[in-house]
């Protein structure tokens, strides 16, 4: 279960981003794309920087440096020493993201919170299951499936959808014991 | 990945909450893959879906289907690995930001973007504008000042550990196998060897969603290499959802190879260098089928990414440079210089880390892996703000350093003396005397060199995503940036030296301290991975100019030539051995004279082999045998007499199948006969039913001839990917070898410590 809301997780914002870049592409908003002219300082005049929003083959000095700070004849020599960028960007894809990662980053930590702290309380007040996770004696070298068989084996006879949840949950968090007593304790795996 | 199991036989929606029963024919964690038996499987559903197709439509519809299904899975995985890369990119572009300040107009926005549509920009100032405020302005109001320094210092102290602890603990509570660069780890695993859940789901979330937050704390650390962690688990994420992939370990790692090409692809921009990269560093085995089809992925991929458009110009990488001022014979002087440099830089780095990390590994040091993360997280950023070239991101500051100095840039590296009345246009500048602020920068990127040289070596090989390439590319650009602008002052002060004095006239622009920026990147990455090929093609697609490939090729050999005269291995691999990988690697050359005898078990004075008779042997002495030895699989012979060879039959197999005949055969006990042979024994009246294992005896095993050298019988393991190979002499079993005994020999000859080869 916990395996497949990662699924989940995961390609939600797949679709999402799919579906907004076509979106984006396709209505574009009109602050989103500019023409930028960065020109240096020229004789007395300080270096300025022109935005304007424009579309790319008109983007270029003459069309963007509005007002023109240089008299006629300079203009030629002022524009030559300028450069100007098109840019566009896409804010809806920027918002999206941020806050589809956000919420991500939230839902993992308030899971995490709940696993580490409000889990085992709860499940120390009810009495019974405490038996499935307090079990941290050595589960067994390279096999992290040995002990799920056990532990599966031992009510196979309830099957009904909470327990199978249960009961998939308790596999996925052996595995990460199993993970963390490889990597972290043992140093046997990415040292 | 096994297959559902249908336990229940009900077939409702919630079976995917039982376990998945193991089938005959698959793996168990933590072992080698038999690849002559995929292979065979492969050929097995090829030819069964082909004579099928002949008989209706439909099964001509699923033949067309299967045979496409490879493309399908390739175009998947190059969306996924785009999409991710570019949440990635926009993700950590944000976050980066926030430590400094925040946008009030929009909160998801980061400084750049904050400012894109404000007027106020000016000239000197181009990243101030009023929506965006540092946090000392946000809090107390000021922005300049003492007061305001030190609490922008201290927030963005606090910023840096906030992030750096989520990080380590979201690792830890979820998928403590997202840590670290993870290209050692998917080497192994396409070598053959089987590490369940590194490339899951939970490890392909918690990878992605930390690799931003460890990106974002400041730390020296690059995204490459967990990139390609993250396109391999789409990689198998996908493989899973096909059947001609998900039971065939040997097709699935085809799939993996090209998920890491794309991978590569995402992070550099580089199609075509991700692919080479994949077949020089990552892949074993590599068929051109799959070369034409890491391209693909590695395009769909770059693609998709691009219109992403994460930074706003339709670029993939934020440090791609456009200049092609051309570069003189003369400089191949300074970049040979920067060359050797790269190479050892290289191997001191190779060398302190694999002894930092043997420490991490052994030491109590290893106990406390979230303090240690904290602990590097302060004095990363206690050292790095007041430097304004650490305090930025590392890819800015690679992109800065490659930057040629035109009139327009306003940073403290082009601060040179401009002459006034100079007319030329933009991109035609003469060399010109360093400013102030040349100096000024000089000094400071002296300190930064230093600091990202020692600090990478505590960083990378935490418990957090942590990848290599960018550190080692900012620390090969200071370098070669600092040597560049040493020579363009040199040919500016000294232009009628003789050197100078043919390519370099006064009033010309010879000396671009960007490419030596470059150069020197290429070198140091080199020298640390000890990529050949694949580096310079990475590199030139990274700058867009075919005119460069002659330095970078220059650096590049001399880097790996001169890191290669101090240690044979590049960090990945160096990193393998350190974890006692079963890894044979096909760069290892075998040049000694020794013969099988002396590799292969059992030795003189050791108890004899033990193996499965073809039809005297009780189920009860199987049961015991295998509970007795750890072996993963016996021989089988004729008899304890003559002890010709009949097969091999696989530990795990044994198992399942005597565990199968108790619950389901009748009539099998402890006491029956286990026979290998097509028809049953003669028995004896009134003995129980004998119990036929023939289905999972391999006929055919490799086996060699106890004079055979061992240089063949390493290129056998290797070019095969045997697991173990047998000994006979005239048609007699004499014993085994397998591969861990061929990599524990391998060590012992290059007087390596034998013991630390851990796994089978």
């Amino acid at each position: 279960m916990a395996a497949r809301c990662g699924a989940w997780a995961l390609l939600c914002p797949l679709l999402a981003l799919a579906a907004l870049a076509g979106l984006g592409a396709a209505a574009k908003n009109s602050e989103d794309v500019r023409c930028k002219c960065i020109c240096p300082p020229y004789k007395d005049h300080l270096g300025q920087i022109y935005n304007k929003n424009i579309s790319q083959k008109d983007c270029d000095c003459l069309h963007v440096v509005e007002p023109m700070p240089v008299p006629g004849p300079d203009v030629e020599a002022y524009c030559l020493r300028c450069e100007c960028k098109y840019e566009e960007r896409s804010s809806v894809t920027i918002k999206v993201t941020i806050i589809i990662y956000l919420s991500i980053l939230g839902l993992l930590l308030l899971y995490m919170v709940y696993l580490t702290l409000a889990e085992p309380i709860l499940k120390r007040r009810l009495f019974g299951h405490s038996q499935l996770i307090q079990s941290d004696e050595d589960i067994g070298d390279h096999q992290p499936f040995a002990n799920a068989h056990d532990v599966l084996a031992r009510s196979r006879s309830r099957a009904n959808v909470l327990n199978k949840v249960e009961y998939a949950q308790q596999r996925w968090k052996l595995q990460v014991q199993e993970q963390r007593k490889s990597v972290f304790d043992r140093h046997v795996v990415l040292s | 990945m096994v297959n559902a199991g249908d336990m229940n036989g009900s077939g409702n929606l919630m079976d995917f909450l039982d376990e998945p029963f193991p089938d005959v024919g698959t793996y168990e964690d933590f072992h080698t893959i038999d690849w002559l038996r995929e292979k065979s499987r492969d050929t097995d559903r090829h030819r069964k879906i082909t004579s099928r197709s002949k008989e209706s439509i439909w099964e001509f519809i699923k033949s067309l289907l299967d045979a496409w299904s490879g493309w399908v899975v390739m175009l998947l995985i190059g969306l996924k690995a785009g999409t991710l890369a570019g949440v990635i990119d926009l993700a950590v572009d944000w976050m980066t930001d926030l430590k400094e300040g925040v946008c009030l107009s929009a909160f998801w926005y980061s400084h750049e973007q904050c400012c894109w549509t404000s007027n106020e920009t000016t000239f000197d100032d181009r990243d101030k504008c009023p929506q965006w405020q540092k946090w000392s302005e946000l809090l107390v109001g000021q922005s300049e000042g003492a007061s305001a320094y030190i609490l922008n210092y201290f927030l963005y102290i606090m910023w840096a550990l906030c992030f750096a602890f989520l990080a380590v603990s979201l690792v830890r509570v979820f998928a403590p196998y997202a840590c670290g660069s993870g290209i050692p780890e998917i080497k192994t695993i396409l070598s053959g060897f089987i590490i369940r859940g590194y490339l899951g789901k939970w490890t392909l979330l918690i990878k992605t969603v930390t690799l931003v937050l460890v990106v974002s704390s400041g730390l020296s650390l690059g995204k490459e290499g967990p990139l390609v962690h993250v396109a391999c688990c789409c990689g198998n994420f996908f493989s899973s959802l096909f059947s001609k992939y998900s039971k065939n370990e040997g097709k699935r790692r085809e799939v993996l190879s090209a998920a890491a090409a794309a991978g590569v692809s995402v992070a550099f921009g580089a199609p075509i260098g991700g692919v080479l990269f994949s077949l020089e560093e990552v892949s074993y085995y590599f068929p051109l089928k799959t070369l034409w089809r890491s391209f693909f992925a590695a395009l769909v991929a770059a693609f998709t990414l691009r219109s992403i458009n994460p930074f706003g110009n339709s670029r993939l990488v934020l440090f791609y440079v456009e200049y092609h001022t051309p570069w003189y014979m003369a400089e191949l002087f300074p970049f040979i210089l920067l060359g050797v440099f790269g190479g050892l830089w290289g191997t001191l780095f190779i060398r302190c880390n694999i002894a930092w990390c043997r420490r991490r590994k052994t030491t109590r040091l290893g106990k406390y892996p979230v303090l240690e993360v904290i602990a590097v997280t302060a004095i990363t950023a206690i050292i790095a703000y007041p430097n304004p070239y650490t305090r930025r991101s590392t890819s800015e500051l690679i992109s800065e350093l490659f930057n040629d100095c035109g009139a327009l840039e306003s940073s403290q590296l082009c601060d040179y003396i401009n002459d006034p009345n100079m007319t030329r246009p933009v991109d035609d500048i003469p060399d010109r005397p360093a400013g102030p602020g040349v100096y000024t920068a000089m000094w400071q990127l002296a300190l930064a060199l230093v600091f990202k040289i020692v600090i990478t070596i505590f960083t990378f090989g935490m418990k957090i995503p942590s990848g290599l390439f960018i550190p080692s590319m900012a620390v090969g650009a200071i370098a070669g940036r600092m040597v560049g602008i040493g020579v363009e002052q040199l040919a500016y002060h000294h232009h009628d030296w003789i050197i100078f004095r043919k390519w370099c006239r006064p009033g010309a622009d010879c000396v671009t301290p960007g490419l030596y920026a470059m150069v020197g990147a290429a070198a140091c990455l080199g020298g640390v991975t000890r990529m050949t090929v694949s580096l310079v093609v990475i590199m030139f697609e990274l700058t867009g100019g075919l005119e460069y490939i002659v330095p970078l090729m220059a650096a590049a050999v001399t880097s790996k030539w001169v890191a290669d005269a101090f240690g044979k291995e590049g960090i990945y691999e160096a990193h393998i051995h350190l974890n006692g990988y079963p890894f044979l690697d096909v760069k290892d050359e075998f040049t000694h004279r020794t013969l099988a005898t002396d590799v292969m078990r059992p030795r003189r004075g050791e108890a004899p082999l033990s193996v499965l008779t073809q039809d005297s042997m009780t189920v009860e002495d199987v049961e015991t045998l295998i509970k007795e030895t750890d072996y993963n699989g016996f021989p089988v012979v004729v008899s304890k007499d003559s002890e010709r060879l009949i097969g091999f039959a696989q530990r795990r197999e044994l198992i399942l199948a005597i565990k199968n005949a108790r619950q389901r055969q009748d009539g099998v006990v402890s006491n029956s006969i286990v026979y290998f042979t097509e028809d049953p024994p003669e028995l004896p009246p009134n003995s129980p039913h004998p119990l036929k294992l023939r289905r999972i005896l391999n006929l055919s095993p490799f086996t060699v001839t106890d004079h055979t050298p061992m240089e063949t019988v390493v290129d056998i393991f290797r070019k095969l990917g045997l697991r173990q190979c047998l000994v006979t002499r005239s048609g007699r079993l004499l014993g085994i070898i397998t591969k861990k005994d061929v990599l524990r020999h391998m060590a012992q000859m290059a007087n390596q410590d034998p013991e630390s080869i851990m796994f089978n």
